[in-house]
């Protein structure tokens, strides 16, 4: 691994580049070498400038790139904060602890974040909580116990759950899971109902509900989930199972002792990213998601509106830029929430990637 | 010789090419000339403007717009439009900005809106026109109820939550002969932003003797029930929900197979049909000067004429009056007189109210004035 001509090869490729002929000349003087020595190094300097400039060329476009991408993240964040300051400060409730959002009047502002952030946060915790499991077992499923036959169309398979538009996933939870699983819905509340979660909701609307909007979300990151755990899954040394399997191990001692403990943190940080989707996600909710005057009381029977479905719900109407700002406090809110989720999600692949 | 020859086969081929092509041609003469029977419906229109016209606005006048589109195209072959249901706020924006030929809003533009939109109309005023009327129904799905009356003062009790139940006296002294169950009301209103809500939440204010005592705008205030998305969803959970009532423009109660109320607002229970709200509309006081045709429907609401269904939505197109290019100018023309006119025929099966005749005449008027 740390072969000094190996380390000394790329930085050496500019200047130096006639100093290691000359040294190897010096070291070696044997006829058969120098006469094949000169023309490298000729070489080697008129590649070096042509690298150089393509160093610098790539180099620039890479700096480039990199900081576009955070003077964008840079830029909205500002423009979130430039439009969403001036109706902040005419906020007539709460922003914080208030649970109405009424911004349509510019001039008698009422909204509060609360309800919108624990209606997003319990309908993508909900979702989350579905699909990582099922994530996990797919994940495995396709690395560990299918044949590579039935492995690789399956896994396009979920991949392409990940290609259907979220507006379909949307009218399909509406029109067809929410009165498939009515009668289960039904039976929670009705047994469960003593605990706050399965309490009746505040909705009317059959199916219009946390709980159906949870199952659709599991479903929209189920693909997300299952693809990175399953790139890192892919990825346990064969070593390690094959050193596990020659100890006697079952199949299930294989995945419990190499491939689980090796994949652990990216299959946290894929679901990470799955919560930060979900956080995100707009039309299928909206379309769902039944609105209701009444406060949010945690049960999953509740509707209400998450940070981006509101958004969507109102922004098409909006005709002063107090009102929209008002929305783009709430979006606000939703971005620093997700950054906070990435984040997290950083921390756990960084923190794996020290102890690898 | 022989060359001569072939010359006239030739010459006779061409003739005969020319000649069949004009009797292809004339079918389609006939065609105007049979829509111009109805001369007065269906009147001389200048296709020679901009090809492609673009308007913006109210997703409340979509499906009308496509008829409009439809009715345009069949008269001027080589013209179309492009209409972008992204709402009225959106509508006016693009059109102040001048990136859209003309606007489509749910409300008239207000004072603070009119300016801007006169300074891109090359200093000369934006007119409102109404020019597509959606009736909205207050639709619910009782069982056992073929029938429900209504007045504004028991619909706004019950989409503000005093009335609770279906069998509630006030609402058993509108419907002698009818049993309503005991089951509680389950009202829906629309989650987004609309146009529809905020003229229902209108009517109930006008109509309802100070029953309504809630906030309009486009966002229901009645702090009771459930919201859906849009005028399909409310419809879908009216109709999946026993004992729900929520108001949606008529195409969507139609489709959805849901009850829809008459409303008796003091001289007997009326039903909702082209006519009678036809009759509405004729009603209606304009409060724009001259050729702007801004509505003011409270009246309308409140007293409306005996015999009429009051609860519609007004959708205006907004143009210029003067400022256009003159390709512009004449494509917006031809195409709202168009629209207006040969557009009318299939717009009650989009769940639209045809525009009564001395309505239609102003609105022509107007049209005609645009230059």
């Amino acid at each position: 691994m740390s072969d000094p001509t190996v380390t000394d090869g790329p930085t050496g490729t500019g200047e130096p580049g006639d100093r290691w002929g000359g040294s190897v000349s010096a070291a070696v003087p044997e006829a058969g070498i120098p006469p094949t020595e000169p023309p490298p190094p000729e070489e080697g300097t008129a590649g070096a400038t042509f690298v150089q400039r393509g160093d610098r060329i790539f180099r620039f476009l890479a700096t480039g790139s990199g900081a576009f991408v955070v003077a964008l993240i840079g830029a909205i964040g500002l423009f979130l904060l430039i439009q969403a300051v001036p109706p902040l400060l005419q906020n007539n409730a709460n922003f914080l602890t208030s649970r109405q959002f009424e911004a349509g009047d510019p001039n008698n502002l009422h909204f509060g974040i609360l309800d919108l952030l624990l209606v997003t946060v319990e309908v993508s915790i909900f979702a989350l909580v579905l699909a990582m499991p099922v994530g996990l077992g797919i994940a495995l499923f396709l690395t560990q116990y299918a044949p590579a036959k039935v492995a690789r169309p399956f896994g396009y398979l979920v991949d392409l759950l990940a290609a259907v538009p979220s507006i379909i996933f949307g009218l399909w939870g509406l029109f067809v899971l929410a009165p498939a699983i009515q009668p289960f819905a039904l039976w929670l509340q009705n047994t469960l109902g003593w605990f706050f979660l399965f309490s009746p909701g505040n909705v009317q609307i059959a199916g219009a509900t946390v709980f159906t909007a949870g199952i659709v979300l599991a479903v929209m990151i189920l693909p997300i989930i299952t693809a990175i755990s399953r790139e890192v899954f892919q990825r346990t040394p064969r070593t390690q199972i094959e050193a596990a399997l020659a100890l006697g191990a079952t199949k299930w001692e294989v995945v419990r002792m190499t491939v689980w403990p090796f994949g652990r943190a990216g299959y946290v940080s894929a679901s990470m990213l799955g919560l930060g989707r979900a956080l995100g996600e707009t039309i299928a909710l909206m379309i769902i998601l039944a609105a209701t005057p009444a406060i949010f009381t945690g049960s999953l029977f509740d509707g209400g509106a998450t940070f981006a479905s509101k958004i969507a719900l109102s922004f098409a109407e909006l005709n002063n830029n107090l009102s929209a700002g008002a929305f783009i406090a709430a979006g606000l809110v939703l971005f620093v929430l997700t950054f906070l989720v990435n984040a997290a999600a950083r921390w756990v692949i960084g923190r794996s990637g020290a102890k690898a | 010789m022989k060359l001569q020859r072939h010359g006239l086969v030739v010459a006779l081929a061409a003739a005969g090419a020319i000649l069949l092509a004009a009797c292809g041609s004339d079918p389609n003469a006939g065609g105007s000339g049979a829509g111009g029977t109805s001369s007065a419906n269906s009147p001389a229109v200048d296709c020679n403007g901009k090809a492609s016209l673009t308007a913006e606005g109210s997703s409340a006048q979509k499906n009308a717009m496509d008829v409009f589109a439809q009715a345009y195209q069949a008269k001027c072959s080589s013209s179309k439009i492009a209409y972008n249901p992204t709402g009225s706020g959106a509508g006016v924006k693009q059109f102040t900005a001048g990136l859209v030929d003309f606007g489509g809003s749910d409300s008239a533009l207000s004072s603070t809106e009119a300016g801007p939109a006169a300074t891109r109309c090359q200093s000369n005023p934006a007119w409102n026109l109404p020019l597509v009327f959606g009736p909205v129904a207050i639709a619910y799905k009782v069982a056992g109820a073929d029938s429900l009356t209504l007045n504004g003062e028991v619909a706004a009790k019950i989409f503000n939550g005093q009335i609770k139940t279906w069998n509630d006296p006030a609402i058993a002294a509108l419907n002698s002969g009818v049993t309503l169950p005991a089951t509680p009301i389950n009202v829906v209103f629309r989650s987004d932003d609309s146009g529809t809500t905020d003229n229902f939440q209108k009517y109930l204010k006008a109509a309802s003797k100070g029953a309504w005592t809630q906030e309009t705008g486009k966002k229901f205030t009645g702090g009771i029930g459930s919201g859906a998305q849009g005028s399909a969803g409310v419809a879908q959970a009216i109709a999946a929900t026993e004992g729900s009532i929520g108001y949606v423009e008529l195409s969507f109660a139609q489709d959805n197979k849901l009850g829809m109320a008459k409303i008796d607002s003091g001289s007997g229970a009326v039903e909702l049909t082209d006519a009678n709200v036809g009759k509405a509309i004729a009603g209606a006081t304009v409060i724009g000067q001259g050729n702007d045709l801004t509505l003011d429907l409270t009246k309308t609401y409140a007293q409306p004429p005996a015999g009429s269904y009051p609860l519609f939505l007004a959708t205006y197109e907004i143009v210029c009056s003067k400022g256009y290019d003159a390709a512009t100018a004449t494509a917006v023309k031809s195409f709202l007189t168009v629209a207006a006119t040969d557009g009318q025929a299939n717009l009650s099966a989009a769940g639209y109210a045809p525009l009564p005749a001395e309505f239609q005449q102003k609105l022509l008027t107007a049209i005609q004035a645009i230059a």
